[in-house]
């Protein structure tokens, strides 16, 4: 019976081309009901994502294996519900609990929540794992783990260090086919008040968009040529596509 | 000037008129965020009862963002229709909300007096109405464009169709399009975001879509969403149908977006040059937003929905074929839930009606909102009735671009089924000869051989 009442898309050659939710089928004018429950569950899916929490105690042991200096830090959202109303109080770190000095560090990496804590909890350090030992030869490195936090956090944390370079890395918005996606958002010679133009972003690291290695090779490069060049942002230009492709062929 | 209200006994006091405005705005999360909603539930009530009072000549004597240092302020007040607002000059904002809900005022009514409203005198009369109220008198209005086909007809409403890709992949993005018209949508445009702004992708996607249009022969336009300057860089080379732009409400924030008033100008005149319309030649595609100029900074101390009614002054300065607000798509540090975002989006809606665009919207939300798929069922049927001219069509409603949810091509379905209602003309004709529907806008049974289907 179910045959003569859902009609299904006799399309389905489509699907190889996109990921998009293409011939569904439908029941009269609605969804088949397997979709309808597939589109709940994953919207549940990334409203879940939202409201975990970053996992300081992994985190940190990451940085322990790793013998990098880890600071924990919260932001002056107190809250999910807060966070998501006052993106200003998400910019700003609650220092009344920090006041000791954090000495110099070259580069900071940030770890937040962002919208998204699984997506750092999962994917942070496999990004940061690949390059840090490359990287600790060259530059003083600190780590961050801020609670609540936005991109601009990173400024803030920053001056703290007084350091040169700032990569936050944060979960990103979910999507209903990815709510466990990653960004880095890198700032040279950062300072509070800084806006997004003076910032270069790899976006979608995820397990159906870039890989951590292809993340990490991105940040490498954003690092390398950020105190090349002595700037970040629409000024440094990055063609993700071929850094990607040149790396393949080495 | 400060204004001043007793109420129950309490006494109110509002600094100026645009304190008088935001303070009488349903309550939303972007104008707390500002600092300039009532801070109190009575507070509102009160700014609500000074605004029914004034009268609607306050708005052309009192600019709420100067107008020596903002050029919408100044097209605004330039092109005011004095001569059409004889009609109203002594009507209060109150008074305008009852002349728009009585019986005797129709469509044609409020068409002749659209350019002697200003979006503040517009912002101002929707906050004294309820939901009804925005659904009532809009549902009188028809506003008619058209480009290859007619936009906006009582009894129509279309679906622009949304084929957008992570990485612009040409056949990905073919393979949602073909999906979408095979469920009747694509009649208001078929209108993809790129995900970079690089011209050669641009260019590469619009000799796509104009491939299956004429191959086809798909009574539509395209549009691939790119920078207006994008645009006008491409369009020697490349089948431009309609120029895109993100617009907003004052200058300080249209310049965040890389525009000013000369740019659309410009873009509107070298697109005319093209005449690819046939039935019209109706050419430029605007997207707003509540939310968009405080999140620019630029926002002047003036609540969000009525910076939201700036940007139709924008809008109508150059003649659109399609204009619509992204209500949900600006997350819920602006519109919180599903509550605030449905009417936020009637209140553009009715707004940018009454001003005599040809309004859509895009009735959408991102995860991070307290809404769902019900609230998004719920506004696009009020939009619906409301007489809205288009929706977007995505498929299965998740823009695995954008990473968020508008209505889907099975929303159209339905929105057309309930309502009674059916595509552009054109177009239909064009779905019924390639028998994708009925003429009761059933889609029919459509077999792996059909036409648009052959040499994917």
């Amino acid at each position: 019976m179910s045959d003569k009442i859902e009609l299904p898309d006799q399309w389905h050659k489509l699907k190889q081309f996109t990921k998009a939710r293409v011939a569904l089928g439908n029941v009269g004018t609605g969804l088949p009901l397997t979709v309808v429950l597939a589109l709940k569950h994953a919207h549940a899916l990334a409203k879940d994502a939202i409201v975990t929490k970053l996992d300081i105690e992994g985190l940190k042991k990451n940085c322990e294996e790793l013998n990098i200096p880890c600071q924990v830090f919260k932001s002056k959202a107190h809250d999910r519900l807060e966070y998501l109303k006052r993106p200003d109080l998400g910019r700003r770190l609650d220092l009344s609990s920090n006041s000791i000095d954090f000495g110099k560090a070259d580069i900071v990496f940030v770890i937040t929540d962002g919208l998204s804590a699984t997506a750092v909890n999962k994917y942070a350090f496999e990004v940061l794992g690949i390059i840090l030992l490359g990287i600790t030869k060259k530059y003083k490195v600190a780590i961050a783990l801020v609670e609540q936090g936005r991109v601009a956090i990173g400024d803030e944390v920053a001056e703290l260090y007084r350091a040169d370079f700032v990569a936050v890395l944060l979960g990103e918005r979910p999507g209903l086919s990815s709510p466990e996606s990653m960004g880095v958002y890198t700032t040279y010679k950062p300072k509070l008040g800084l806006t997004d133009e003076r910032r270069n972003c790899i976006s979608n690291i995820h397990s159906d968009g870039l890989s951590a290695i292809q993340g990490s090779t991105l940040l490498k490069y954003l690092i390398d040529r950020s105190f090349a060049l002595q700037l970040s942002g629409v000024d440094l230009k990055i063609e993700i596509g071929d850094i990607l492709e040149n790396k393949k062929s080495v | 000037m400060a204004y001043r209200f007793t109420l129950g006994g309490e006494n109110y006091r509002f600094n100026d008129l645009k304190s008088v405005m935001a303070k009488a705005s349903s309550h939303r999360s972007g104008d707390v965020l500002a600092g300039l909603a009532a801070s109190t539930n009575a507070e509102r009530i009160a700014a609500q009862y000074v605004l029914s009072e004034l009268p609607l000549t306050v708005f052309l004597n009192e600019a709420i963002v100067p107008y020596e240092i903002d050029e919408v302020t100044r097209l605004i007040l330039n092109t005011h229709d004095a001569k059409a607002f004889e009609q109203i000059s002594h009507f209060t904002v109150g008074d305008l909300r009852d002349w728009f809900l009585q019986d005797a005022t129709e469509g044609q009514n409020i068409a002749v007096i659209k350019n002697a409203l200003t979006p503040e005198m517009v912002a101002a009369v929707s906050k004294l109405m309820r939901n009804q109220d925005l659904i009532a008198v809009t549902s009188k209005i028809e506003v008619v464009t058209k480009f290859r086909n007619t936009l906006g007809l009582k009894g129509h409403v279309s679906v622009r169709l949304q084929p957008n890709h992570p990485t612009d992949d040409l056949k990905g993005i073919l393979a949602s399009t073909i999906d979408g018209l095979l469920y009747g949508c694509g009649d208001a445009v078929i209108g993809i975001n790129p995900a970079t702004d690089s011209p050669d992708v641009t260019i590469n996607l619009l000799n796509m879509l104009e491939d299956l249009r004429l191959k086809y022969e798909i009574p539509t336009q395209s549009c691939v969403l790119c920078h207006v300057t994008s645009a006008l860089q491409i369009m020697e080379k490349a089948p431009v149908d309609l120029v895109f732009q993100s617009i907003t409400g004052s200058q300080k924030a249209n310049s965040s977006f890389g525009i000013n008033l000369n740019m659309l100008k410009e873009a509107h005149e070298a697109t005319l040059a093209l005449g690819r319309g046939t039935v019209g030649n109706q050419c430029m595609y605007f997207e707003t937003g509540q939310g968009s100029a405080l999140s620019a900074n630029s926002h002047h101390g003036v609540d969000q929905q009525t910076m939201e009614a700036r940007a139709y002054a924008v809008a109508r300065q150059f003649d659109p074929l399609l204009v619509n607000s992204v209500v949900g798509f600006i997350g819920p540090e602006y519109l919180f839930n599903g509550k605030q975002i449905t009417r936020a989006g009637l209140e553009d809606h009715f707004c940018a009606k009454v001003m005599g665009l040809p309004m859509g919207m895009d009735v959408c939300y991102t995860n991070h909102a307290d809404a769902d798929q019900d609230d998004m069922d719920n506004l696009l049927t009020l939009l619906g009735v409301a007489g809205c001219n288009f929706f977007m069509g995505v498929p299965g409603t998740d823009d695995i671009m954008l990473n968020y949810q508008s209505t889907s091509f099975h929303d159209a379905l339905y929105l057309r089924k309930v309502l009674g209602k059916k595509p552009a003309p054109e177009f239909e004709a064009w779905l019924l000869k390639m028998g994708i529907m009925d003429e009761k806008g059933s889609k029919l049974n459509i077999g792996e051989n059909h036409k648009l289907l052959a040499n994917l």
